[in-house]
C-alpha cells in the first residue's frame, strides 16, 4: 500500500507541470487573505486613531456589538451553503428574543426563559425546512419571506407590540457578562462572554462544516444536489437540518441580544438578515453554493464590525456606513469573479 | 440463444427486469420492457433519443421507482427505495451528466454518501477521515490505472476525460457487481474515449457486470458481449454481439429490422 502510494506521488510529479509563484499562492491567499485584509484595515484604523483603537476597550466593543451578527451570519453560511437564502433570521431574532421576554414576565422559571428563545429559533427553522422540501417550494426565498412576516407578526402579537424591560442575570449572561481578566496601567480588563461565545460557536462550526460526515454533504449538496441524491443522501433531511440550524442560531442570536439590552423588544433584529447576508458574501462565500469558509464569514463580520467600529469613532454618518458596506460587497463579489476567472482553466 | 438463457431460469441473471413500465404524467417513457444482465457480463444497450434508455437504468439503479413490474436481483425480487438501496447490492450508475460535485475534490467525491470515518472521544465524536479516504482514493485510482495530479483536486479543474474517469472510479470504488453507464463517451474527446472502453474492459475482467449505453458502434463492437435495442419505450431486438452486425443494430436504432425492415425502409423514401 506505502509503494503503491508513492508510486503515485511520483507519477504526480512528473506530470505536474511546475506552477509559478503566484498560482501556488494562490490558493493560500483564497483561504486566508481574508485576515489580511482585516490586518490592513486594523493597522489603517489604527494610524487614524492611534489612542482609541487599539485600546482593549474598544477592540472588545467591536466584537459585542459584532457578537450577535456572528450568531445570524453563521447559520445563514449554512444555508447560503446549499445555495439556499433564509430571510426570516431577524425576524426569528426578535420572535425568540420576545418569548423569552415574555415568559420572563409571566414569571416563567430562568433555565426555560433561557431556552425559550433558541428553541423558538429551532422551530421556526424547522417549518422553514419542512416548507421548503416538502411543501416544495420553488425557492427557499418564498418560504423563508413568508416566515419574515410570520414570525415578525408573531413577535408582536405575544407582547401586544411592546418592549419588555428587566431579565434575570442567568438569563443575561452570554449576551452581557464580563470576566474580570485584572488590570494594566490602571485599566480594567474585562473579557465579554459573548466574545467567548462567538470564538466557541465558530470553532464548532468548523470542526462541522470541514470534519463532520453531515458538514461535508453540505458542501456537496451546495455543489450538486444532484449528484448527492444519487449517492445515496437524503437531500431533504440535510436541507430540513440546515435550515432548522439557522434558526437555532437566530433564536441565540435573540437570546444573546436580550442579554446585552436587558429587555426583549419587537422591533430587534429589522433588517438584521441583511446584514448576515452581507456578512457571509463579503467573507467570500458563494451566493450559488458551496464555497466559503468558516473562517471566511467571521472575517466578513469583523470587517462590518469594523467599519462601522471606525465610522462611529469618527462621527461619520450612519448613512456612510450603508454606502460603504454596500461598496465593499460590491468590491468583494467582484474581486472573487476575477480571482475565480484566474483560479479556473476554461 | 436468448430462448437458451431464459430457459435457464432468473437464477442465472445477476439483475433481471420484467414488464417494467414507467409514466411521467401523460408521457409514457417505458412499455412493459423486459431487461436482464449477467455476472460479468458487458450488455450494450442502444436506442434513439428518447427511447427510454436512460429511464429504465435510473429504475434498475432505484432513483425512480417503476410504474409497473418487478426487479430481480440475484434471483430474489427487491424494490428500491433510493439510489441508496441499489448501492448497498452493488449497483451503480454513471450518469449522463455525472453527477459530481465540481465544488468539492475527487477523493470526496469518490467517497460521497460513503465517507470513510474514524471515531474520537470514544466513539462520541466521529469525524471523516480525509487521509483515508485520500489513501484510498490514490490507491483505487491507481489499481484502474487512472492518472490525476492529485487526489485533492477539485473536479471542477478536470477534463471531460478525467471526469468520466472519477465517475467510474466513484462507482467501483466499493465491490461493485454491476455498473451502469449512461453515454459515458458521447462528451469526450476521440482521445479520450479509447481510455475509458479500456476502464470497462478492466472492469469485466474484475467479473463486474457492465451495462452500457452509446450511440457509438465501435463502443459497442469493442467491449460488449451482447447488444440490446430499445424503441419508443418498448423491447425492440437483441443479439449476442456475435451474432450481429452494425448495420443490423443501426438499423434496430431506427426501428427496422433485418429483411422486411429494409423493405420498409426502402418503401418510405
Ligand atoms: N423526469 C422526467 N419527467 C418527464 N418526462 C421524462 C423524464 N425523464 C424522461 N422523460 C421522458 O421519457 C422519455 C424517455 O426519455 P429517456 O429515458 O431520457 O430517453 P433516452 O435516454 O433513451 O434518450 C422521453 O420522452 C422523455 O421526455
Ligand atoms: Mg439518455
Amino acid at each position: 500500500m506505502t509503494v503503491s502510494t508513492d508510486r503515485s506521488r511520483t507519477g504526480n510529479r512528473t506530470e505536474a507541470e511546475a506552477p509559478g509563484l503566484g498560482i501556488r499562492l494562490l490558493p493560500i491567499l483564497d483561504r486566508y487573505g481574508i485576515l489580511l485584509v482585516i490586518l490592513v484595515m486594523g493597522l489603517v484604523l489604527y494610524a487614524l486613531q492611534p489612542d482609541v483603537f487599539f485600546s482593549w476597550r474598544n477592540i472588545t466593543n467591536i466584537f459585542k456589538q459584532t457578537a450577535v451578527n456572528s450568531m445570524l451570519a453563521i447559520g445563514m453560511f449554512l444555508v447560503i451553503l446549499t445555495a439556499g437564502i433564509d430571510l426570516s433570521v431577524g425576524s426569528v431574532l426578535a420572535l425568540g428574543m420576545m418569548s423569552l421576554a415574555v415568559a420572563n414576565a409571566a414569571g416563567w422559571a430562568w433555565p426555560i426563559v433561557l431556552l425559550l428563545g433558541p428553541a423558538v429559533g429551532l422551530a421556526t427553522g424547522f417549518v422553514n425546512g419542512v416548507g421548503i422540501t416538502k411543501l416544495r417550494m420553488p425557492h427557499p426565498f418564498i418560504m423563508t419571506l413568508g416566515m419574515l412576516f410570520m414570525a415578525r407578526g408573531l413577535a408582536n402579537l405575544i407582547s401586544g407590540g411592546v418592549p419588555y424591560t428587566g431579565l434575570p442575570d442567568a438569563v443575561r449572561f452570554l449576551g452581557s457578562a464580563q470576566i474580570e481578566l485584572g488590570e494594566l496601567d490602571g485599566t480594567r480588563l474585562n473579557l465579554p462572554v459573548g466574545l467567548i461565545v462567538t470564538i466557541v460557536v465558530y470553532l464548532i462550526f468548523w470542526v462541522f462544516l470541514e470534519h463532520s460526515v453531515l458538514g461535508r454533504r453540505i458542501y456537496a449538496i451546495g455543489g450538486n444536489p444532484q449528484a448527492a441524491r444519487v449517492s445515496g443522501i437524503n437531500v431533504d433531511r440535510v436541507l430540513i437540518f440546515v435550515y432548522s440550524l439557522c434558526g437555532l442560531m437566530a433564536g441565540f442570536a435573540g437570546l444573546m441580544m436580550a442579554g446585552r439590552t436587558n429587555s426583549g423588544f419587537p422591533n430587534a433584529g429589522i433588517g438584521a438578515e441583511l446584514e448576515a447576508i452581507a456578512a457571509v458574501i463579503i467573507g467570500g462565500a458563494s451566493f450559488f453554493g458551496g464555497r466559503g469558509t468558516v473562517l471566511g464569514v467571521f472575517g466578513g463580520v469583523i470587517i462590518m464590525g469594523l467599519i462601522s467600529n471606525t465610522l462611529n469613532l469618527n462621527n461619520v454618518s450612519v448613512f456612510w456606513q450603508q454606502i460603504l458596506i454596500g461598496l465593499i460587497i460590491v468590491v468583494a463579489v467582484f474581486l472573487d469573479v476575477v480571482r475565480r476567472g484566474i483560479g479556473t482553466r476554461r | 440463444m436468448t430462448q437458451a438463457q431464459e430457459e435457464a431460469g432468473s437464477g442465472n441473471y445477476l439483475l433481471e427486469a420484467r414488464g417494467i413500465t414507467k409514466h411521467f404524467g401523460a408521457v409514457t417513457a417505458l412499455r412493459g420492457v423486459d431487461f436482464h444482465v449477467g455476472r460479468g457480463e458487458v450488455l450494450g444497450v442502444v436506442g434513439d433519443n428518447g427511447a427510454g434508455k436512460s429511464t429504465l437504468m435510473k429504475i434498475l439503479s432505484g432513483l425512480f421507482a417503476p410504474s409497473r413490474g418487478a426487479l430481480i436481483f440475484d434471483g430474489r425480487p427487491i424494490r428500491f427505495q433510493s439510489p441508496h438501496d441499489a448501492r448497498d447490492l452493488g449497483i451503480e450508475m454513471v450518469y449522463q451528466d455525472l453527477a459530481l460535485a465540481e465544488n468539492i475534490n475527487i477523493a470526496e467525491n469518490i467517497f460521497l454518501g460513503r465517507e470513510p470515518v474514524r471515531r474520537l472521544l470514544g466513539g462520541w465524536l466521529p469525524l471523516v477521515d480525509h487521509k483515508a479516504g485520500r489513501d484510498h482514493a490514490r490507491q483505487h485510482l491507481d489499481n484502474l490505472h487512472i492518472h490525476v495530479k492529485s487526489v485533492e483536486q477539485r473536479v471542477g479543474e478536470l477534463s471531460g476525460g478525467q471526469r468520466q474517469a472519477v465517475a467510474i472510479a466513484r462507482a467501483t470504488a466499493f465491490d461493485a457487481k454491476l455498473v451502469i453507464m449512461d453515454e459515458p463517451t458521447a462528451a469526450l474527446a476521440i482521445k479520450e474515449v479509447g481510455k475509458v472502453l479500456d476502464l470497462i474492459k478492466g472492469l469485466k475482467d474484475r467479473g463486474i457486470g457492465v451495462v452500457l449505453i452509446s450511440h457509438r458502434m465501435d463502443d459497442i463492437f469493442y467491449v460488449c458481449d451482447r447488444v440490446m435495442a430499445l424503441f419508443h419505450g418498448a423491447n425492440f431486438a437483441e443479439a449476442a454481439l456475435c451474432d450481429t452486425s452494425r448495420s443490423e443494430v443501426i438499423g434496430w436504432i431506427m426501428g427496422t429490422k433485418e429483411g422486411q425492415g429494409e423493405l420498409a425502409h426502402d418503401r418510405v423514401h
